[in-house]
């Protein structure tokens, strides 16, 4: 609703003027005019996407508000509270953010998005696009085959798979590095998962970069090749700015689904002593295993949310990207107009 | 238009949420002891965490081969066609008890169910379990069984004064010692510590023998029960203090007693006496289990199930951490005070007990012919066949008569360890307890300090049992 109604309320005057460019003049036919495009009229049109709103409401909307009613009660899956839950109002909310062990993991959480999503699998899925790109058929299937094997296996299998590889007796890391009895999911648990959600997860983001990259005009990089750019200059005048929608919708992507990312409970089980316990994770010890179902619930909705801010702050970063590409061409316009009265004058 | 449609769509969601909010409270189902009581096809489940070649497979066998044949037989002999299922599991015991419940709340478990005494309080007051008079009315107190079994096993099953299911047995926590370990570092065979620090003693010269772990206590979350029943609680015992009062109905917080319980621990894990990263891996147990097996643990606390069901000389029941030379290399001692005379009840070596049993699901179809099937698994003669292929302590005295005698450490714990040993307490609060205890020790193992992890401990009471539930150290 705020999507469509946006450009009729916030539209500044002065860009309806004469300097409007085409693009502003298809956001002007916006839904405000003409809402009947297609001449369904209605009620039609309201038969045409009832079912999906009907699935929308029963499968995200009445579950985000179940889990917040939830939230609000004193409710266990076992014990006198699993019989008769008890109404105690926000208290729930108000426990998680005074809750130590809610902050480590919110803050476990962050590291780990940051960390193996927003710089690993960003990174190095745009390395291997780039540096792929050019290479041999064969090299680019072999490469693409591997990858994506660490993207299609089921989360358990590959699970299993890395615990074979850092088991402390056994591992086959352990006899690699002729390291023996090193405990790497002990020692170093963060890390283990931020490397693992990379080794997994990089396959989507290299799979998307290497769409985007093809949509680079290849007469901007020869242009540019000619003016003397050396690569990186390529890159960063030529490439980024091409794929930077691209990118920011990767990122929105992968930043998501890691915050919501159970995997690591498959390898460290939240441990040693919770030093791995991301909110996900969290959620599950709390909810399930201690049975504390109202308090699960709460801190559900409080990762709901946050999964809210982090999609509205990406779709902002992209809308502003539009906005300041606008800007920045009427900004060029007054000039061309300013430098024309001058020259008249 | 807009924003009237936005209003009216809330003010749906909220009805529909209001109207299914009747769904949180668990169903309140009136028991029918009469219900199927004379039907002709009948059909049951049974659930335990055992599973045909991996934890406790002698019990799942014995359901197999046993209890499923002998009961449909029995069924068919009065005209009635039984068909039972068993769906076994074999997982950690907290990962059985959720699906368990998770089982009992939407109306999906079995209908008959095994079951940690621990547990009872919590489902007993979920209203997932009833006392056995309500689920099959009189014919409960007439079982002929009953006889058999003694007050304190029966209670393991009761709560609040009422019976909620039979009891399969008891058990006792010892500590068990590697003898061929033990001759290396120039220890006794037949050793039997007196204090913690007669312990501490023995892992010290044990560390001087190459590639041994000298002790393992359990400790951490990982080992979840097993942690408190096998470590902290018997060492807790040995301080002369129980966990709970019933009489004052308050739990003991950062007293000097859980300190030294924790500084015991610290000693062990911060001195190299143990492995700090068995107690911190997700299957630490059993890993625990494994390398005792294999000689590489010198001296370790466990109840009567590790001598029975993992370490046993026959490959069938224990699978890979079979010792066939156990009755030889095994020794095992009973669990001392801190210093004599200072356990609980003045006593010199401690205990601590529990024990299980068969439950029945409130909502089974079939409420009769489900209470036949559990006392057909605990006749004398279902009993003494299963003690054929794993000894342990019977809750039937009868039983027990006839089969502990061929076994030394099962005849030791019944009449050494059982007169000495405590119980857990039965409220309903004990299992958010024991995950406060859990934490407690890892914290520890990861290099806290014993007197923070204690506080800790201490706060974490308070939130979850209340204040005025917690004796404040």
């Amino acid at each position: 609703m705020t999507l469509t109604s946006k450009p009729a309320d916030a539209e500044p005057t002065a860009v309806g003027g004469p300097g409007a460019t085409d693009v502003e003049r298809a956001q002007k036919r916006g839904p405000g005019r003409d809402p009947d495009v297609v001449g369904l009229g209605r009620g039609r049109a309201s038969l045409f996407v009832a079912p999906a709103l009907v699935l929308v409401g029963v499968f995200l909307v009445f579950p985000a508000l179940w889990t917040l009613y939830l939230g609000l009660l004193d409710y266990s899956l076992t014990g006198a509270s699993a019989q008769s839950p008890t109404f105690i109002g926000a208290q729930n909310y108000t426990d998680a953010l005074s809750d130590p062990a809610f902050t480590k993991a919110l803050y476990l959480t962050l590291l780990y998005v940051g960390f193996s999503a927003v710089i690993g699998q960003n990174i190095l899925g745009f390395l291997l696009a780039w540096y792929f790109r050019t290479a041999p058929r064969a090299v680019r299937t072999t490469l693409n085959v591997l990858v994506l094997l660490a993207w299609i296996l089921p989360g358990s299998v590959v699970a299993f798979l890395w615990q074979a590889l850092l088991d402390r007796r056994d591992g086959i890391l352990n006899t690699v590095l002729q390291t023996t009895g090193v405990a790497w999911t002990n020692d170093h648990p963060m890390a283990v998962i931020v490397i693992f959600n990379i080794w997994r997860g990089a396959a989507f983001s290299m799979l998307l970069y290497a769409a985007a990259l093809n949509t680079v005009p290849t007469s901007h990089l020869e242009v540019a090749r000619m003016a003397g750019a050396r690569p990186w200059q390529q890159l960063r005048d030529v490439v980024l700015p091409t794929v930077r929608r691209h990118v920011l919708t990767n990122t929105l992507l992968i930043t998501l689904w890691t915050f919501n990312d159970f995997t690591p409970f498959l390898l460290t089980g939240g441990g040693p002593n919770h030093e791995s316990e991301t909110l996900p994770v969290y959620i599950y010890s709390t909810a399930i295993l201690h049975g504390d179902l109202g308090y699960g619930s709460a801190i559900s909705l409080l990762l709901l949310l946050a999964n809210l801010v982090i999609a509205v702050f990406y779709i902002r970063l992209l809308r502003g990207g539009d906005d300041g590409s606008l800007k920045a061409q009427q900004r060029a316009e007054r000039k061309a107009r300013r430098a024309e009265r001058a020259v008249a004058t | 238009m807009r924003k009237p449609r936005r209003v009216t769509t809330i003010v749906c969601c909220v009805a529909v949420g209001a109207l299914l909010s009747g769904c949180v409270a668990s169903k309140k189902t009136k028991s029918d002891p009469t219900k199927n009581v004379g039907a002709k096809q009948v059909s049951l489940t049974i659930n335990a965490n055992d599973v045909v070649g991996g934890k406790n497979a002698a019990e799942a066998n014995w359901i197999n081969n046993y209890v499923i044949p002998g009961f449909v037989k029995a069924q068919q002999a009065k005209g009635v066609t039984a068909t039972v299922k068993f769906n076994g599991a074999g997982v950690d015991d907290e990962q059985f008890k959720t699906k368990l419940e998770l089982g009992l709340k939407t109306g999906n478990s079995a209908d008959v169910f095994s079951g940690d005494g621990i547990w009872l309080g919590e489902l007993a007051s979920a209203g997932y379990v009833k006392p056995l008079d309500e689920v099959v009315g009189k014919s409960a107190a007439s079982w002929d069984g009953w006889s058999q079994i003694s007050k304190s096993v029966q209670q393991n099953m009761s709560y609040k004064g009422k019976v909620y299911g039979i009891p399969n047995g008891t058990d006792g926590r010892v500590i068990y010692f590697n003898k061929k370990l033990f001759a290396q570092a120039g220890l006794p065979a037949d050793w039997q510590p007196k204090s913690w620090d007669d312990i501490l003693a023995a892992g010290t010269a044990l560390k001087k023998v190459a590639g041994v772990n000298p002790i393992q206590i359990n400790a951490g979350t990982p080992m979840g029960e097993a942690t408190t029943a096998q470590g902290f609680l018997p060492l807790l015992a040995g301080t002369g203090k129980p966990l709970f009062d019933e009489a004052s109905s308050k739990w003991q917080g950062a007293s000097a007693n859980v300190t030294s319980v924790l500084d015991f621990y610290k000693k062990i894990y911060g001195g190299g006496l143990g492995d700090p990263n068995l107690q911190q891996d997700k299957a630490g147990r059993d890993e625990s289990f494994a390398d005792f097996s294999k000689g590489k643990i010198g001296i370790l606390v466990e109840g009567d199930y590790f001598w029975r069901s993992i370490i046993c000389p026959d490959k069938t029941v224990c699978n890979t951490t079979a010792m066939a030379s156990r009755n030889a290399d095994v020794g095992y001692a009973k669990i001392p005070a801190e210093k004599p005379g200072m356990g609980i009840n003045g006593q010199d070596f401690v205990s601590v007990s529990g024990g299980g049993g068969w439950l029945l699901n409130p909502a089974s179809k079939f409420p009769q012919q489900a209470w036949e099937l559990m006392t057909f698994m605990m006749s004398a003669d279902a009993q003494t066949n299963l003690a054929k292929a794993e000894i342990r302590i019977s809750p039937r005295a009868d039983v027990n008569a006839t089969t502990l005698a061929g076994d030394p450490l099962m005849s030791y714990i019944s009449k050494t360890i059982l007169p000495i040993t405590s119980y857990r307490p039965s409220d309903q609060n004990y299992n958010t307890v024991s995950v406060a205890i859990q934490e407690a020790t890892a914290a520890v193992v990861s290099g806290k300090s014993a007197s923070s992890a204690a506080s800790t401990f201490q706060s974490i009471l308070q939130k979850a049992v209340g204040d005025a539930h917690v004796e404040t150290g």
